[in-house]
């Protein structure tokens, strides 16, 4: 069977379990598999039970339980990954009904679990998926404390629940915008933050229950929600960017020495490059933020992402939520600036599997990584490409939105009646 | 859309200066009448002075004209600032200056009709938030330029993105927001050095959701209705004003002692519009506001130049081709409020393709940098919608159109023998990722050269700080 109608796909998508899934065959094109096996031309990836099967640069030969995809002259690559977004957490930011990515007057920090509040049924995840996002980090963008929460590691596949990681990441604020929530200086904002840590190493060796005595500064939730942060077993992101707050950062490693930093935002990393480098701590970077948006931000360069990937430092690109679909074109614009292709696609995949520590799952094509793949009409990085096919968990999905819908529907106007009534 | 009329901003303000020189005289000779007042339209003009120029040759490059042509291995000539030459046998012999433009594709200087740069400058502080008079929902009073910081870092960042002209304006808190001036991007110690010369003024007004949020909690308006209400009263207002101005002269050239009208800076930008001098941008977002606002512009008889943002265009494409209105907008921004829930990505092929003046514009310092890419993004969405427009065509959404809507495309805007020399050379064919501005050329002067770091202009801001002189 070569092609499916759109009737069964719409029924895959109903039964929406990887254990329907078709077994599908992409061949002929060029595969990016970001794994050992690098690049291959005219290759085939299998996918078979929402997992890839093979990835193969000789012909295969397969019988007729599998579809085909001709993918010769496009490019093949894993699915990308939304580095740091808001995804299933926000429909419209500004000014209409609850916007669960921003918290207020919580009592609640640390604790806060952003896994919690999300949902599938926003229009941002098939706009996001069309263009070859597939998977995201989701986190709450803004609290009354520097202190985030904890977020989580989200599919875009038909997933009736789209976590695929619970509790993935702890996110924390020592900004400028994160020192203005603990009391307007980074005096207070680092004196804070040591005592959440030195608290939550503290509370590791007792048990907290509602009758425990606790004089902490943190509420007991937050001291416990730290504490795999100081174990090590959950990764901690630090928005930061300037270059001072992250020779802190590195020195809090020296004292907390499990800490599994990630630095986002970093608009000057590539003044610490080494030292972030030899600290093992990977960034996720806006690689096109090179204007000074506060005195923190001086060093702004769009050559940020070359100069720390030339440092060593591994580099994801992609913190936005509405369009975390333009990270392709960010990736490219670091390209163009200074970094080698193949780590504008790492950044897109590799690296930010890696941060969350789903890489044994996600971000390369190879047997026995969950089948998420998109097809390119060429190059992903060139703005004027998209995808051709995009495939999560092993089923193809649709490549329609509600923007798709609203094009479609006034692509022609029609004069005789009112357009609500064109149903496309 | 109405011609300004530049050859009576001229002579209104010859007329205004001779006024002041005569008075004393004239109060001798005439004994009933006191000298004739007219308002000097031109309080701040223009400073502007090019770089020095040299004849230049770039030889044997691709172009995009910018009003819809291409051609492949062309040279141009420019020398004393304007292009004298488009051609493949052009004699080279007395210019010293010839750059191989083997491979690199040059185009006309990206014209952005919406920024905020200099009035809401980088850094992004408190201090330089001097984009919106929130004060009351009509101030067409307050005049952008008034309000620029030349030093602002952005407008360098800009210029490495081939951008050689923009349009500053106030910000869409108000239901007026006061005057927009067009600017050429080199950098000038006060902004007089920066105005386009001759460019005529633009009309900042917002529709819909700003204005509503701005003033719903201090004295309204709260509601769309009540937004239009604005509009009208301050339209007729205007009217009243312009009434009382010609009564003026009308009593004058008939000798009596005519008494003028107090000036009133509001109602005299609003006139300037109704007079068809000053160019309305509005802010709009939602087809049906864009479809209230065309018959607020019949009603009072005046034409709106664009609308900005017109995220829905696509729905009214054909209304906005009939009302002569260009559609400024985003390749695919959206969702950020409720008016922007419906931006779809083939918003601009939409527009081109129901034969409406479609323009890309940034509203953003990040955005300016690469609208060449914007553009490259609108274009493939359409083509892939199956809307057939070459990349020729795209780039008048860049250039020709964005010049026309302000007014200024007789100067700038396209790749034609008589233009000012504001052009860009590109590594590369410039829909790609990877192409970049190697050189900006404004009125034939090299504004930058992607080369010659040496060369980088550096704004105040950034001398003495980290990253001075840095790659950006």
């Amino acid at each position: 069977m070569r092609t499916l109608t759109i009737t069964a796909i719409a029924l895959a998508t109903a039964l929406s379990s990887s254990a329907y899934a078709e077994k599908l065959a992409l061949v002929g094109g060029t595969i990016h598999t970001m794994g050992t096996a690098g690049t291959i031309e005219n290759g085939t990836v299998v996918i078979e039970d929402g997992k890839i099967s093979q990835v193969s640069k000789q012909a295969l030969t397969l019988d007729d339980s599998y579809r085909i995809i001709d993918t010769s002259g496009k490019v093949v690559t894993p699915g990308f990954i939304g580095a740091y977004t808001s995804l299933g957490l926000v429909e419209v930011p500004s000014w209409a009904n609850t916007v669960d990515a921003y918290v207020e007057n919580s009592p609640y920090h640390a604790a806060l679990d952003a896994g919690s509040a999300v949902t599938t049924d926003t229009t941002l995840r098939n706009i996001s998926r069309i263009e070859g996002i597939t998977s995201a980090a989701t986190a709450l963008g803004a609290a009354d404390s520097m202190f985030l929460g904890q977020g989580a590691f989200i599919t875009l596949g038909n997933d009736a629940d789209p976590v695929l990681k619970h509790r993935a990441f702890m996110s924390i604020d020592v900004s400028n915008s994160g020192a203005d929530k603990m009391a307007g200086s980074r005096a207070s904002m680092w004196q804070s933050l040591n005592d959440a840590l030195a608290e939550a190493e503290y509370a590791k060796s007792i048990e907290l229950t509602p009758q425990t005595e606790w004089h902490g500064t943190l509420s007991k939730a937050d001291a416990k929600a730290l504490i795999p942060v100081i174990n090590g077993d959950m990764p901690v992101l630090f928005k930061v960017h300037r270059a001072a707050d992250i020779r802190q950062l590195l020195r809090l490693k020296q004292a907390f020495k499990n800490l599994d930093i990630t630095l986002v935002g970093v608009a000057e990393g590539w003044r610490v490059a080494e030292q972030i480098a030899a600290a093992d701590i990977e960034v996720i970077v806006n690689p096109e933020s090179n204007l000074p948006y506060a005195f923190e931000q001086n060093g702004a360069t769009l050559e940020n992402a070359a100069r720390l990937h030339q440092a060593g430092v591994k580099v994801a690109i992609g913190m936005d939520t509405h369009n975390i679909r333009l990270a392709p074109q960010q990736a490219g614009n670091a390209v163009a600036n200074g970094l080698p292709y193949q780590a504008g696609l790492a950044a897109l995949t590799t690296v930010p599997a890696k941060i969350y520590g789903i890489d044994d799952t996600l971000g390369r094509l190879q047997p026995g990584m969950q089948a998420d793949v998109v097809v390119w009409s060429g190059d992903p990085l060139e703005v004027m490409v998209a995808p051709t096919n995009v495939i999560i968990n092993g089923e193809e999905v649709k490549l329609e939105s509600r923007q798709t819908k609203l094009r479609d529907r006034y692509l022609t106007i029609d004069e005789k009646k009112p357009q609500q009534y064109t149903r496309p | 859309m109405k011609k300004v009329n530049k050859a009576l901003l001229t002579s209104v303000s010859l007329l205004s200066a001779a006024i002041v020189a005569g008075c004393g005289e004239q109060a001798t000779t005439d004994k009933k009448q006191a000298a004739f007042v007219e308002i000097n339209k031109d309080p701040f003009p223009s400073t502007y002075q090019p770089l020095p120029t040299e004849t230049t040759l770039i030889s044997n490059v691709n172009m995009y004209d910018g009003v819809g042509g291409m051609a492949q291995g062309v040279s141009v000539l420019l020398d004393n600032g304007k292009i004298v030459a488009i051609g493949d046998d052009i004699d080279a012999s007395s210019v010293s200056n010839i750059i191989d433009g083997t491979d690199k594709w040059l185009t006309p200087g990206i014209i952005d009709v919406h920024s905020h740069l200099g009035v809401y400058a980088t850094p992004d502080a408190g201090s330089h938030a001097d984009g919106n008079e929130m004060t009351k929902p009509v101030t067409a009073a307050v005049w952008a330029e008034h309000s620029i910081w030349p030093q602002d870092p952005g407008f360098r960042r800009a210029l490495a993105g081939g951008v050689t002209t923009l349009q500053i304006l106030p910000g869409s808190a108000n239901l007026v927001g006061g005057r927009s001036v067009t600017i050429k991007n080199l950098p000038g110690r006060v902004i007089q050095d920066m105005k386009f010369p001759d460019a005529p003024y633009g009309l900042k007004m917002a529709c819909g959701e700003n204005p509503k949020r701005v003033y719903g909690q201090k004295g309204g308006p709260m509601t769309r209705m009540g937004n239009v209400a604005g509009y009208r009263q301050a339209w007729s207002d205007a009217q009243d004003y312009k009434r009382a101005w010609e009564k003026y002269q009308a009593d004058y050239e008939a000798g009596k002692d005519a008494k003028p009208p107090k000036r009133d800076l509001n109602k005299e930008t609003l006139m300037g519009v109704l007079d068809g001098e000053i160019l309305v941008h509005m802010h709009c977002y939602r087809a049906d506001d864009m479809g209230t606002m065309i018959d607020v512009m019949k009603e009072f008889d005046y034409q709106i130049a664009s609308f900005q943002h017109a995220v829905e265009a696509y729905k009214i494409a054909d209304k906005l081709a009939e009302n002569n209105i260009c559609s400024a907008m985003w390749a695919d921004w959206w969702g950020f409020k409720m008016e922007a829930y419906d931006g779809i990505r083939e918003n601009v092929p939409m527009v081109e393709a129901a034969n409406a003046c479609a323009i890309v514009h940034s509203d953003s310092d990040i955005g300016i940098q690469r609208l060449n890419q914007e553009a490259a993004k609108a274009l493939s969405d359409g083509q892939r919608a199956g809307i057939d427009i070459s990349k020729a065509q795209a780039w008048t959404w860049l250039t020709s159109n964005a010049a026309k809507s302000l007014g200024i495309f007789e100067q700038t805007g396209s790749l034609q023998v008589g233009k000012n020399a504001d052009v860009v050379l590109w590594t590369a064919e410039p829909f790609s990722t990877y192409a970049q501005a190697e050189m900006v050329f404004i009125d034939g002067g090299l504004a930058y050269d992607r080369n010659k770091p040496e060369q980088w202009a550096i704004s105040d801001y950034e001398l003495g700080q980290i990253g001075e002189g840095d790659r950006k």
